[in-house]
């Protein structure tokens, strides 16, 4: 499809001059440690489609949870229709006028269609609720939302998208002001997103409020007006989405200034080839992918949170067993089935998550760093302690890992210094392939540096490398090749001066005509 | 990890000062507490009868330190006792010598630990579920094998391990003491001891590190089994037959509650086995107090109670956090990553 799509009648209401339906100011909401949304503004106007746009954590889902009473927000005026709201729970906001249609459609699918759209509220006679104008009602009312359906069978009869639109109904009908979408589309196919789209059209007309939170760029051009971009807990732009490009949405989203960094890396000098996968995948989780790895290469991996990087550096590992797909090394065939097989064959994973994958908390920062040493050499055959505090020292000098004590345990580091013990751990065990999951994630500046200078002089070394991240600078820094993956499958490759940031966010955001994600 | 010397004494610590404790108020009680005789080829004294009354939780508790230290917990113990009890009880009645008995009753034991390994490593049932299956199922078994008697039996050979003495001292408190050294000793020489202390602090980050936990939980239950077993034949030889209803009840618990006492905390990852079994023996003291005070015995589960409590809250994330604070308000007002004030291992570089 066109990058830009005209919005279809009703007011696009680029600047309010009609009075919104829903503004909200200043919403602010703090977590321990975190500040979750930071003076967020959010207008709706009457017959507006508005999507929430923003990587996972950006706080959209914080956003909407403030805006129907699920959280308490603690800071900040919402205004419906002129009226300042202050809803404590869903079930308020919902009387207020905001209703909210979950991903997983939080229907009763052992009810009838016509039971889930009225209860609690199912008209009555005589004190009994009436059967009979129940389904005849339920059938009027789901005509309006082009639905021809049997009111009186169960729920479960019909597929995800009809009970989607049945979740709407309800919402619309018990609300009528505002209408919250999160992710409805994540589980439609391409026909059932259409019929979607045909209610949301209606509703517009009807003169509803509608956001739209979405990962699929392409569904939020084709049927939203306006889109706000959240960032890190702030809005980083309100935009009218007929005046700009979904590059520019992706750039926004990412945050990326996009200056053209040339690459200044010769790829040529990669030596003999290490590992070939070909057609490793999982169903649901990773299309089938393949990758050839010489020595001393830096293979980025590029794409949005949830393109299937971290997916594709488990199933590599061998963290998630692969459904299919042939690993060889030096040319020939190996079985990686779990971690422990991986690491004997001269792999090693540094994981996204730090905290809960990667180090052992209570364990001291020494017994940390072998442990993987350790555990490829097995019970019988222990380090001694002299060869323990060896090797941890040696890393701690050369890594520069900062620490009062080697004894003292590894969850009191700092982000950056974990990382960094995180990467002596596998260094220890001399890796022919070292992947790294967002390795910078939330580190200092100075040991983001650090891991950045290490990795190229890791590959110097000969070592190859598959760096995850969703940094762009980061990826142009130290890739000699980048693969840029959405939607859980391979998509573009870059190589030697096709490396910019500026290639990648086109890669990531643009791209061919292709059936609805 | 207590690999020095100076480091396991200060883990101990602590439980080192509750036993002397304890062992002070038998003194106050009775007076002649430590005296110790020689008479017959064996020693008598009320400290020796703590040491070998003490001989079945110090037995299960080495076990139940291990699968705690991975975050699991064994509740079947007791009922393994019933188990190898009376598999070594009938065992010799049908005719065989104690040998055979004794490791008839450790193969046992060691289906019995396998089985909740099984379940908890492969299955992934959470072991305080797992393991009550067998608890409940074990005497069930156990009277199967006994044929719902008490199955009593004369095997001289039998009854020494339970009743008999090695150089005078009491044979349970020489198995006991054996393997429990032996047991402490290979895990801190092996690298079993950081393995398991790996797996049960995180198992996930265990995993990625390359660590076979499902081998190693499977192990760690079958431990446990092995040391259930062996208190079992140890409590069916003192009594000279196999209840299968009454062996080891409720012993389980005193084994978790030496873990405990311990210093182990019950969400796994580091541990100690002499802290466990001084635990055991603080437990077994507390109970030999309240004999000698000539109090009634039903004081004994009330004190015990006092007792746990004391030492639970004492291990609470919040006493030890203002223990924590109140240390580090001394001299240095924030002790955190950056003070550059090695007190360790000076050694090392901390800038």
């Amino acid at each position: 499809m066109t990058e830009q799509t005209a919005p279809t009648g009703t007011p696009t209401g680029t600047d309010a001059q009609d009075a919104p339906m829903l503004h909200a100011k200043g919403i602010s909401k703090f977590f321990p440690g975190t500040i979750a949304l930071d003076d967020v503004e959010l207008t709706l106007h009457r017959g507006e489609v508005h999507a929430l746009l923003g990587e996972n954590g950006a706080g959209k889902s914080t956003l909407i949870k403030c805006l129907t009473g699920a959280y308490k927000r603690d800071g900040g005026v919402i205004t419906l229709d002129g009226e300042v709201i202050n809803p404590a729970s869903t079930a308020e906001s919902q009387i207020c006028g905001i209703g909210t249609v979950y991903q997983e459609v939080n229907l009763l699918p052992n009810l009838t269609v016509a039971e889930n759209l009225y209860l609690g509220r199912q008209p009555m006679r005589g004190g009994l609720v009436s059967r009979k104008r129940m389904v005849a009602e339920a059938r009027r009312v789901l005509r309006d939302y082009g639905l021809d359906v049997d009111p009186g069978e169960p729920l479960t009869r019909y597929s995800v998208a009809v009970q989607q639109v049945v979740a709407i109904a309800r919402a619309v009908e018990m609300s009528g002001k505002v209408l919250i979408l999160d992710e409805p589309t994540a589980s439609l196919d391409r026909d059932e997103v259409q019929l979607l789209f045909s209610v949301i059209r209606t509703l517009k007309e009807r003169g509803l409020a509608i956001v739209f939170v979405t990962h699929f760029l392409d569904q939020v051009f084709e049927i939203s007006d306006r889109a706000t971009v959240l960032r890190n807990g702030r809005v980083v732009g309100t935009r009218v989405l007929s005046t700009v490009s979904q590059h520019d949405i992706v750039t926004l989203m990412l945050g990326r200034q996009l200056e053209a960094k040339v690459h200044d890396r010769q790829t040529g000098a990669a030596g003999e080839m290490l590992l070939e996968v070909d057609g490793l995948g999982k169903r649901g989780m990773l299309e089938p992918f393949s990758l050839a790895l010489r020595k001393g290469e830096v293979v980025g991996l590029a794409g949005l949170l949830g393109s299937g990087r971290t997916e594709t550096a488990n199933l590599l590992f061998g963290a998630v067993p692969a459904d299919g797909g042939v690993l060889k090394m030096h040319g020939k065939e190996i079985r990686v089935g779990n971690p422990r097989e991986a690491v004997r064959h001269g792999f090693a994973l540094c994981p996204e998550d730090r905290k809960t994958e990667g180090i052992v908390g209570d364990l001291s920062v020494r017994d940390n760093i072998v442990l993987a040493l350790q555990a490829r050499q097995g019970w019988m055959r222990p380090l001694s302690r002299a060869k323990m505090n060896e090797i941890a020292e040696h890393y701690v000098r050369t890594l520069d890992i900062r620490l009062a004590s080697l004894d003292m345990p590894i969850r009191l580091l700092s982000g950056g210094n974990q990382q960094k013990a995180l990467l002596a751990r596998w260094l220890a065990t001399s890796p022919d392939f070292l992947i790294l999951d967002e390795p910078t994630r939330g580190i200092d500046v100075g040991a983001h540096a650090e891991i950045i200078a290490l990795i190229e002089t890791l590959r110097q070394q000969g070592m190859s490398l598959l760096v995850a991240s969703s940094e762009m600078e980061e990826l142009v820094a130290y890739s000699t090749r980048v693969i840029v993956l959405r939607d859980r499958r391979q998509v573009a490759e870059l190589t030697g001066a096709e490396i910019t940031a500026q290639n990648i966010v086109h890669a990531i955001a643009d791209e061919p005509a292709r059936g609805v994600a | 990890m207590a690999g020095s010397t100076q480091g396991l004494l200060k883990r101990i610590t602590p439980q080192l000062i509750i036993l002397a404790a304890a062992l002070l108020l038998n003194v106050i009680v009775f007076p002649d507490f430590f005296h110790v005789d020689f008479r017959n080829g064996r020693l008598f004294g009320n400290i020796i009868d703590v040491l070998n009354r003490g001989a079945p939780t110090a037995l299960l508790c080495i076990g139940m330190t291990l699968v705690i230290a991975t975050r699991g917990i064994d509740l079947s113990v007791g009922a393994v006792m019933a188990i190898a009890g009376a598999t070594a009880a009938s065992l010799v009645v049908d005719g065989h010598g104690w040998f055979t008995a004794l490791i008839g009753a450790l193969a046992t034991g060691a289906i019995c630990g396998a089985w909740n390994g099984v379940l908890v490593a492969v299955l992934r049932i959470q072991p305080i579920v797992a393991t009550l299956v067998l608890m409940v199922a074990g005497r069930g078994v156990a009277q199967l094998i006994t044929e719902g008697t008490i199955l009593t039996f004369l095997n001289p050979g039998l009854i020494r391990l339970g009743a008999g003495t090695i150089l005078g001292i009491p044979t349970a408190i020489v198995i006991w003491i054996c393997l429990g050294a032996f047991v402490a000793f290979a895990v801190r020489r092996t690298a079993l001891g950081m393995l398991i202390e790996s797996i049960g602090i995180n198992e996930a980050s265990s995993r990625l590190a390359g660590i076979n936990s499902r081998v190693l939980l499977v192990c760690v239950y079958l431990v446990s089994g092995l040391c259930a077993a062996l208190a079992g034949v140890i409590v069916a030889a003192d009594i000279k037959g196999a209840d299968a209803n009454n062996a080891g009840l409720w012993l389980e618990l005193d084994a978790i509650l030496a873990v405990v006492i311990g210093g182990n905390s019950l969400l796994g990852g580091r541990f100690s086995i002499i802290a466990s079994l001084l635990g055991a023996m603080i437990i077994q003291s507390v109970n030999s107090v309240i004999l000698l005070s000539g109090m009634p015995p039903e004081f004994n589960l009330v004190i015990k109670a006092v007792l746990i409590l004391g030492i639970l809250v004492i291990q609470s994330p919040k006493v030890s956090y203002l223990w924590y604070m109140l240390r580090a308000s001394g001299p240095q007002p924030q002790p955190d990553r950056k003070s550059p004030r090695p007190r360790t291992t000076p050694e090392e570089k901390t800038q």
